[in-house]
């Protein structure tokens, strides 16, 4: 059995491979084809990951359906960038929450790093 | 008690300035980034200790010969709800501004650590999703960007590492373990608790040079501790070029450069003031100037001196506060 953290990726793969909204059923049809580990998969399962992901703000669920239809908030993409700028942020806080390997790089600083790297 | 209330109000007065100011400058904090970091940690300490006990022995001065006397008349006179004609005005006001202060410093502390905590959280469940286990190296996940972005996320057991595809693509595997060696130092150093507190410390006191200096100077210092630890499996100039690749790399795709390439223009990006004057720059030059010219490290006298200092700082106001009347 994949754990939820895995789920919730196959989940999303699934819902971003076609814009279209699913069921949670039609969900389980299509990871118990895509994904080995998915075979005996329980539609409850794929309901709990659906929650998790509508918590983090990844999935809407349409109102007004009998059963829900769930779809991916905006591209894959979108989200890295929006969790790299995240990442990449100059707020004075930013450092205390995660530690950057390079902090901002000015202009300046960057032409004279490229003239070192053309030198070694 | 009058006398260490002044000592102390000119041990806060120091600490809060010129100490700090004179430290910033200083050259040889790049020598031996350790002990810097015990300077800066006591000096903030210490700063924190004498200003509030300079209010504290000030007012509660005319209630007792030492602090601890003091403490218990005042005390009685709040249960039994007795008035004191000792108590002046400017005892009381002394008394209420440490009272202030304090709750203040304790409350921004535990402010800071919730929004801290609140975003790494949130940051952990999209990368849930939006990340690969990376098959070679453990803890450490790998995130879909074309630019070159290596960070790690401090959170106990599940504290991870991030490395972008640009990254990996851009570095040779020994660029690649020193990077993933100089995050691993960061989580088991502990660094992020240090920004932590000393974020927390500029957040209650922005406008004392001393809590901005600190900061500073603790975030550029904690990336020199975390390039020494890399240096022991990495040779320097691997470590230089990977740094220089990666400070590249993020300039080249920084602001605004970043958003073609990756075909999302509907992120709701805010880009950064080109050019703004930042504490990473500094930071970067300080730290590849000691791995392009090593200096030696402190000898061990010297290194004894800067730890016999911190600890003298933490002590003075220490016995400031507790000596008058017991020694006497």
């Amino acid at each position: 059995m994949a754990s939820l953290g895995e789920l919730e990726r196959s989940v999303m793969d699934q819902l971003w491979s076609t814009a279209e909204a699913a069921t949670a059923n039609e969900l389980r049809d299509r990871l118990a084809q895509s994904v080995v580990q998915s075979k005996d998969l329980a539609v409850t399962t794929v309901l709990t990951v659906l929650s998790r992901l509508e918590k983090k703000g990844l999935v809407e669920r349409e109102r007004g359906t009998r059963p829900h239809r769930y779809r991916a908030i905006s591209t894959r993409e979108d989200h890295t960038a929006r969790l790299m700028h995240e990442a990449l942020g100059t707020a004075p806080d930013r450092e205390a929450v995660l530690a950057r390997f390079i902090g901002s790089v000015s202009e300046a600083e960057a032409a004279t790093l490229r003239k070192l790297l053309a030198r070694g | 008690m009058l006398v260490a209330s002044y000592l102390l109000a000119l041990l806060a007065i120091l600490l809060a300035w010129p100490v700090p100011v004179a430290l910033s400058r200083a050259h040889w904090t790049s020598r031996s980034p350790f002990a810097a970091m015990v300077l800066w940690q006591s000096i903030a300490l210490a700063g924190g200790l004498s200003m509030i006990g300079a209010m504290l022995v000030y007012g509660l001065q005319p209630l007792g010969d030492n602090l601890l006397q003091a403490i218990a008349s005042a005390a009685s006179l709040v249960v039994e709800n007795r008035s004191s004609e000792h108590l002046q005005f400017w005892h009381l006001f002394a008394l209420c501004a440490a009272a202030l202060l304090g709750t203040h410093l304790v409350f921004t502390l535990g402010l800071t650590y919730a929004r801290i905590t609140g975003q790494r959280r949130r940051h952990r469940e999209l990368l849930e999703v939006l990340s690969l286990p990376s098959g070679a190296i453990e803890r450490t996940l790998v995130i879909n960007h074309p630019a070159p972005v290596a960070y790690c996320l401090p959170g106990g057991s599940r504290s991870v590492t991030v490395l972008s595809d640009g990254l990996v693509e851009a570095l040779s595997p020994g660029e690649l373990a020193a990077v993933v060696e100089h995050e691993r130092a960061h989580l088991t150093q502990r660094h992020h608790l240090l920004l932590w507190a000393f974020e927390a410390w500029r957040q209650a006191l922005p406008w004392l040079p001393t809590s901005r200096l600190s900061r500073e100077a603790v975030s550029s210092l904690v990336e020199m501790l975390a390039d020494d630890v890399a240096r022991r499996t990495a040779p320097d100039d691997v470590l230089v070029r990977a740094i220089a690749l990666v400070a590249v790399g993020s300039a080249a795709s920084g602001p605004g450069a970043a958003e073609p390439t990756l075909g999302s223009p509907r992120a709701p990006e805010t880009p950064r003031t080109p050019g703004t004057p930042d504490e990473g720059e500094a930071s970067l030059a300080a730290r590849l100037s000691r791995l392009l010219t090593p200096q030696p490290q402190l000898t061990p006298a010297q290194m004894t001196a800067v730890l016999a200092a911190s600890g003298l700082m933490l002590a003075v106001p220490t016995a400031l506060l507790l000596a008058p009347g017991i020694v006497t």
